[in-house]
């Protein structure tokens, strides 16, 4: 595909610089930046309560999860459409709006964090946290000291996983976020929209950049998650 | 003050699951069976939407052995041998997740399409069922390797030593010792592969140019249907494809690797 982008280095600049092309790549960064830190958080703490909570239905709500795997991509949109759409009945409308983008990333990479975290906090030693809590430590201290560090790694891994699908999604944004060029279109819905348009080397150019932004992401990622391990081991 | 804390938590997650996951999937059922079974029922026996699942079919069906007997060939090179460039199919096998399947679709567009460099096979492949079913082997192409990979390294090789010692063959030896310890990591494998095999959407939107009762597959169906205002046959059409996913769910569940369960 990348002889497409070789036709000329000012085509390719121009296809790239296209104002609605920059709106496209800028909102999929920040969308799913977003995306990545609230999964962070979010996914931590349902792996946590999968893990160290017992509750009825448990087994159910751990089977659910990976339910955003399962699902192709344009059902979700659907579905998310439906309850947080124009004819909610939950008064809540998102469609069309930025917060459509945010709310559909957020579905799609769901189970990323929590199913690289729970396994690592089942194998979790809980004699360092009984040490810990027997010398005094609070249980935010014993968490921020000795629980975050040893689920760092597998937290980072998850993120990176679900950056790299929030930084790619289609299927799941383009029904409830109206693509509306320079409020709510995607890079990929972009990239769509021009191959649709019979203009398959601005699309191609605007594929690289994305291509590009994925795989420096993902090695930031990759080298902060080894900096973590590796402090790990030391200490 | 700790079981506070413990419900705090317990509250949180749930709340995040159920308006993010539960409360959304629920309600596409009510919707599609709103006005009874009959009319959902009417809605996905139309010739088009016939036409489409059988699309979905013969693409699942095509995609998802090839890639089990890739994955398994892929993940004992991968694990068993050593070869040049290695690290590269290792690093090419993860492709497929890192890239939007836009971007796929588009890949094959030009790759195959007017002016492309494999342009001129005696058969189309751009906007018919031969790219459709290539770009559904692409993107799926991950899920039986990564399965395989961990479970491969972790059996090592002393029973496969044990057996070339008693005699066994290349694929007697394969079939009677190495396949045995990997088969619930093909299976989970499998059940992935084929749940985005039935689901993908944005490389078959491409390649496909969704010609309606030719190359529009259920997903692409959902999306027509919807875009048409036929808001019973969308629902009706997505309820099959979730029932689908709630049945790679259960798979998933009883095959999911020992060691992630609880």
């Amino acid at each position: 595909m990348w002889h497409a982008a070789g036709g000329g280095i000012d085509d390719f600049r121009a296809a790239i610089t296209d104002p609605q092309a920059v709106a496209a790549l800028k909102l999929t960064l920040v969308a799913s930046a977003g995306v990545a830190l609230i999964n962070a958080v979010m996914g931590t703490i349902v792996a946590w309560i999968l893990v160290r909570d017992r509750f009825p239905g448990q087994s159910v709500i751990n089977a659910l999860v990976d339910l955003p795997f399962a699902l192709p991509t344009i059902v979700a949109g659907l579905t998310l459409l439906t309850l947080y759409g124009p004819t909610s009945r939950v008064g809540v409308n998102v469609a069309f709006s930025r917060w459509a983008v945010l709310v559909s990333l957020l579905f799609v990479t769901l189970p990323f964090v929590i199913r690289t975290v729970q396994p690592v906090l089942l194998e979790l030693d809980r004699e360092m946290e009984e040490a810990a809590a027997s010398l005094g430590a609070g249980s935010f201290q014993i968490f921020r000291r000795i629980v975050f560090p040893n689920l760092l790694p597998a937290i980072l891994s998850g993120v990176a996983l679900a950056f790299a699908r929030a930084i790619g999604e289609f299927g799941a944004l383009v029904l409830i976020t109206g693509n509306l060029p320079f409020r709510t279109e995607v890079a990929s819905v972009y990239i769509f929209g021009r191959i649709e348009s019979g203009d398959p080397r601005s699309a191609a150019a605007v594929s690289v950049v994305l291509l590009v932004i994925t795989f420096l992401a993902l090695f930031l990622i990759g080298a902060l998650r080894r900096r973590v391990t590796r402090h790990d081991a030391t200490a | 003050m700790t079981r506070l804390r413990r419900y705090l938590l317990r509250f949180v997650g749930l709340s995040y699951l159920g308006v993010l996951l539960v409360a959304p999937v629920a309600l596409v059922f009510y919707r599609a069976f709103e006005n009874g079974v009959g009319e959902a029922w009417d809605a996905v026996t139309t010739p088009t939407a016939k036409h489409a699942l059988l699309v979905t079919i013969i693409i699942a069906a095509i995609a998802v052995p090839a890639n089990t007997i890739f994955g398994i060939v892929c993940a004992i090179a991968i694990v068993r041998h050593r070869f040049p460039g290695k690290n590269l199919v290792n690093v090419i096998v993860d492709l497929p997740l890192a890239l939007s399947p836009v971007i796929v679709g588009l890949a094959f567009l030009l790759l195959f399409g007017t002016g492309g460099w494999l342009d001129g096979l005696p058969f189309d492949v751009v906007f018919a069922l031969p790219g459709m079913v290539l770009a559904t082997i692409f993107v799926s192409l991950p899920f039986v390797v990564r399965e395989v990979v961990p479970v491969l390294r972790e059996i090592g090789t002393e029973q496969e030593q044990a057996a070339a010692t008693l005699g066994a063959g290349g694929w007697q030896t394969f079939r009677r010792v190495t396949f045995p310890a990997i088969r619930w990591a093909v299976a989970y494998g499998v059940v992935l592969t084929t749940a985005r095999a039935l689901g993908e959407f944005g490389a078959v939107s491409v390649v496909s140019g969704r010609l309606i009762g030719k190359t529009e597959s259920l997903t692409l169906h959902v999306e027509e249907r919807y875009q048409s205002f036929d808001y019973v046959g969308a629902y009706a059409a997505s309820v099959l494809l979730a029932m689908l996913a709630i049945a790679t769910l259960v798979a998933m569940t009883v095959f999911r690797p020992k060691d992630e369960v609880r």
